[in-house]
């Protein structure tokens, strides 16, 4: 019996936990869909949002847990990193991010390779991360199959969202890799033999005759889903001839196409908008060099001004910092021209529209999941403070970082 | 014959444009001053004349009639940054053929026209440690250097001494980043075994030094590496040692008490775990500041806070951005993340400035607002804490030398088409990984 009552409390208690009803209270609330609320409040019940509105017309029931803080946000959306593939240690037995006995390995899939424990993922949690966009980094033709993931739970069922993108690259990157291809021509020629072996054996799969139809196939299988709009292409290509070659393979094969990168983005900003392909743009503070040798911290604004939708990324890096933190590459977006909400838009709602995940995440809105970043001034000031991390409508960090 | 003479004719008019630039007397009005020597001045006055600081106040500071003015109003003004190690200028240290090089000066290998310079430039730096490696227990020597447009090298040094022999510092390291193949060690006990080696060799070199007492004939056979060493045992080229993890500080610290030399701790990510060692020591440390931690084993506890807690136990703290690792354009950006972990803002500015410059020796001539120091300072838009923050005019020797509002100046602010054509020396750096 008293065992028997032990497990009723602890039951409780993990429900508790897990399903609190919290209150957030902000000076201002970005919501993201509509105007910012001054004096708002955030209403989360059973992990989803309840309600959303200011303080004279929300009224915070006795026994929802309180927090407050300057501003709060939608947690934010990493559009594309490699966090729980690419470890803190960066030593071989934690490098899981690219394979590089082929250059062309789509169906590798990154729930397979996926580490939630990994301590980079809690890192960005606590800088208000709550959703992110990763698997297998680029630097390979097609590298694997990415997921999205909310940076909690111990197994990859528990974090899992959804399944992502195929991660494709094009550029130097690629061929100093890879003995085969050796050269971004070569690259293509690769690539569109592939798609016309997918043709071909998606033809043949329909024979009405089973024994006529091919042997099951896991990567054609993939590229034939790519092939009919079933999954899209995460299609990394920093340089401007890149850029396009990437444009030019999407009209000859029609498959539906996010650019990564995209460093040169400024010299094709005419192309990329009439091919309606949106942008997970580079981290603004990255690294002129390779194929981000012409890398600016304009472009964000100037993507914004082409109407191109776009959103920023903590991406790959191969030393440190191991990883980047979207908040922080679009603070310095902001500071090189980017309008504050605009540059809040490229890390919450617009992030979420653009890896599909925007009737789940990235505004504050009723029946949305309950993920909210609080801080304790502007989000993007270097000196502010992310004071509190709500993922699921679970409070994971109560600390300032 | 004419052709000569018109040549003489341009040659004296550039002396005459340049004496006369020279005699000019500036005065920076209407900005917030933060000198790094007191309390910061509203409403500031500062007057250069012939590449020095005449004076600093407020409003009511005298001003020659003939001064040319610049208007700072509602601009802030600070020393410019000293960069106590950075890797750019193109140039190289020691090759693989040994862990120890204290004979190579990556002073020969440095391209002034390098364009990483005017990034510099655009973050505000205006005196530099260029470091040569890494990946060895002593890389070679370094260079002070001012990033100013120059012809050669030599132009751009700044000399810790009246004579200007020592312009520079000498790199070493130690944990993994100088781990290797042989002839490199292949443990943290070797490697400060071949430390001592090379250190105890100095000394008796530096005791047949003395012992000749100046006769030639008796002095020892003159030896490159010697050289550099005996100006390290003599307090007048100072180390600078990467060094990351607490246990690997303390090495460094207890080298430093048998030998004696004067060190700068250089990145220190665990420094906070030992930082009333540190201040015992009375040694100097110099902050790489990474948005995340890890990348490697012995930087797995990164954090905001490790300058905070420096300053708390005593410590000389500075910045730095060990370019192309950070960017030079980011250098105010590691002090904010230190104010973000706590470190008070005073303390901040002078992290960048006054104490990165004592680090380098250099602390009498740059580092601080005050009459008789070189006048290299920066005019920011506001806070210089704050990310919407820009440096709008880098100013050397009492000459404006990068302007945001110039389009072939900011292009080095944010990059863009063929900007940096040299790939960032992130190879040179990352070592040992």
């Amino acid at each position: 019996m008293k065992t028997l009552s032990s497990v009723a409390a602890l039951a409780a208690f993990v429900t508790a936990s897990m399903f609190a009803q919290v209150a957030i209270r902000g000076g201002t609330v970005y919501t993201m869909a509509g105007a910012p609320i001054k004096d708002g409040v955030v209403l989360i019940n059973n992990g989803k949002i309840e309600r959303v509105g200011p303080s004279s017309e929300v009224t915070i029931p006795a026994s929802y847990r309180v927090i407050s803080g300057v501003v709060v946000t939608p947690g934010l959306v990493d559009a594309h990193a490699t966090l729980g593939l690419s470890g803190i240690l960066n030593i071989p037995a934690d490098q899981m991010q690219l394979e590089k006995s082929d250059a062309f390995q789509p169906e590798l899939r990154a729930i397979d390779a996926y580490n939630p424990r990994e301590p980079l993922i809690e890192f960005v949690r606590n800088l208000g991360v709550t959703t992110i966009h990763t698997g297998h980094a680029p630097g390979a033709l097609a590298s694997g199959t990415t997921i999205v993931v909310k940076p909690v739970g111990g197994t990859v069922q528990e974090a899992i969202m959804a399944e992502g993108m195929v991660a494709f690259t094009l550029g130097q990157s690629v061929t100093s890799t890879y003995r085969n291809p050796g050269t971004s021509g070569k690259a293509i020629a690769v690539l569109r033999s592939e798609f016309i072996k997918t043709q071909d054996y998606i033809k043949k799969q329909s024979a009405k005759d089973p024994e006529k139809r091919p042997a099951r196939d896991i990567k054609l299988e993939l590229l034939g889903r790519i092939l009919s709009g079933d999954v899209r292409i995460i299609y990394t290509a920093q340089r401007a001839t890149d850029i396009m070659t990437v444009l030019r393979l999407q009209k000859e094969f029609g498959f539906k196409l996010v650019l990564d990168g995209a460093a040169e983005a400024y010299l094709a900003l005419d192309e990329i908008k009439k091919a309606g392909v949106p942008v997970i743009l580079h981290p603004t503070m990255s690294r002129a060099y390779g194929d981000m040798k012409n890398v600016s911290m304009e472009t964000a604004v100037q993507l914004k001004a082409a109407g191109i939708p776009f959103a920023f990324q903590s991406g790959f890096e191969g030393y440190v910092p191991k990883t980047r933190v979207v908040l922080y590459e679009a603070a310095v977006a902001v500071a090189n021209g980017l309008a504050f909400e605009d540059a809040l838009r490229a890390i919450t709602i617009e992030a979420a529209r653009i890896i599909g995940m925007e009737r789940r995440v990235g505004s504050l809105e009723a029946g949305k999941d309950g993920d909210v970043a609080v801080f304790d001034g502007d989000p993007f000031e270097y000196a502010s403070h992310v004071c509190a991390v709500v993922v699921n409508g679970t409070v994971v960090s109560e600390t300032c970082h | 014959m004419r052709h000569r003479w018109s040549i003489v004719a341009i040659a004296s008019g550039l002396t005459f444009v340049a004496v006369t630039a020279q005699e000019v007397t500036t005065v920076i009005r209407g900005a917030r001053i933060y000198t790094a020597e007191g309390s910061p001045i509203e409403n500031g006055t500062l007057v250069v004349r012939a590449g020095k600081i005449v004076s600093v106040g407020d409003r009511s500071v005298a001003v020659a009639a003939d001064a040319v003015t610049v208007d700072a109003a509602g601009k802030v003004i600070m020393p410019g940054l000293v960069d106590t190690h950075s890797h750019i200028g193109g140039g190289s240290g020691g090759d693989r053929s040994s862990a120890l090089h204290p004979d190579v000066r990556i002073l020969d290998g440095i391209n002034p026209r390098d364009e990483t310079f005017k990034k510099a430039l655009a973050g505000g730096v205006t005196t530099v440690n260029i470091m040569p490696g890494s990946g060895h227990l002593m890389s070679g020597q370094t260079v002070y250097v001012k990033p100013r447009p120059a012809r050669t090298v030599e132009d751009m040094l700044v000399y810790v001494d009246a004579e200007k022999t020592i312009s520079g510092g000498m790199k070493m390291a130690n944990g993994t980043n100088s781990i290797g193949e042989k002839p490199f060690p292949g443990t943290r006990a070797k490697s400060a075994s071949l430390v001592r080696q090379l250190f105890v060799k100095a000394q008796e070199y530096r005791s047949k030094v003395e012992a000749a007492k100046g006769n030639a004939d008796k002095m020892p056979k003159r030896d490159l590496e010697m050289d550099a060493m005996l100006e390290i045992l003599e307090g007048k080229r100072i180390v600078h040692f990467h060094t990351h993890r607490a246990d690997d500080i303390i090495t460094v610290l207890r080298l430093q008490k048998e030998f004696g030399f004067r060190v700068v701790l250089q990145h220190v990510t665990e420094a906070y775990l030992v930082a009333k060692e540190i201040a015992a020591a009375k040694v100097p440390c110099s902050i790489i500041v990474i948005d995340s931690p890890g990348g490697k084993q012995e930087a797995l506890n990164l954090n905001y806070f490790n300058g905070a807690a420096l300053v708390r136990e005593g410590v000389v703290m500075g910045f730095h951005t060990d370019d192309g690792i950070t960017d030079s354009r980011l250098l105010l950006r590691s002090a904010a993340f230190g104010v973000r972990g706590g470190l008070d803002r005073t303390e901040a500015i002078k992290a960048l400035t006054i104490n990165g410059a004592t680090m380098l020796d250099l602390g009498d001539r740059v580092g601080s607002l005050k009459p008789g120091k070189d006048a290299d300072f920066i005019i920011l838009s506001g806070d210089p804490f704050s990310v919407y923050t820009h440096v709008e005019q880098t100013w050397i020797d009492g000459r404006k030398v990068w302007d945001r509002s110039n389009p072939e100046d900011k292009k080095y602010a944010v990059g863009g088409y063929e900007v940096f054509p040299s790939d960032v020396a992130l190879d040179a750096c990352a070592g040992g990984e």
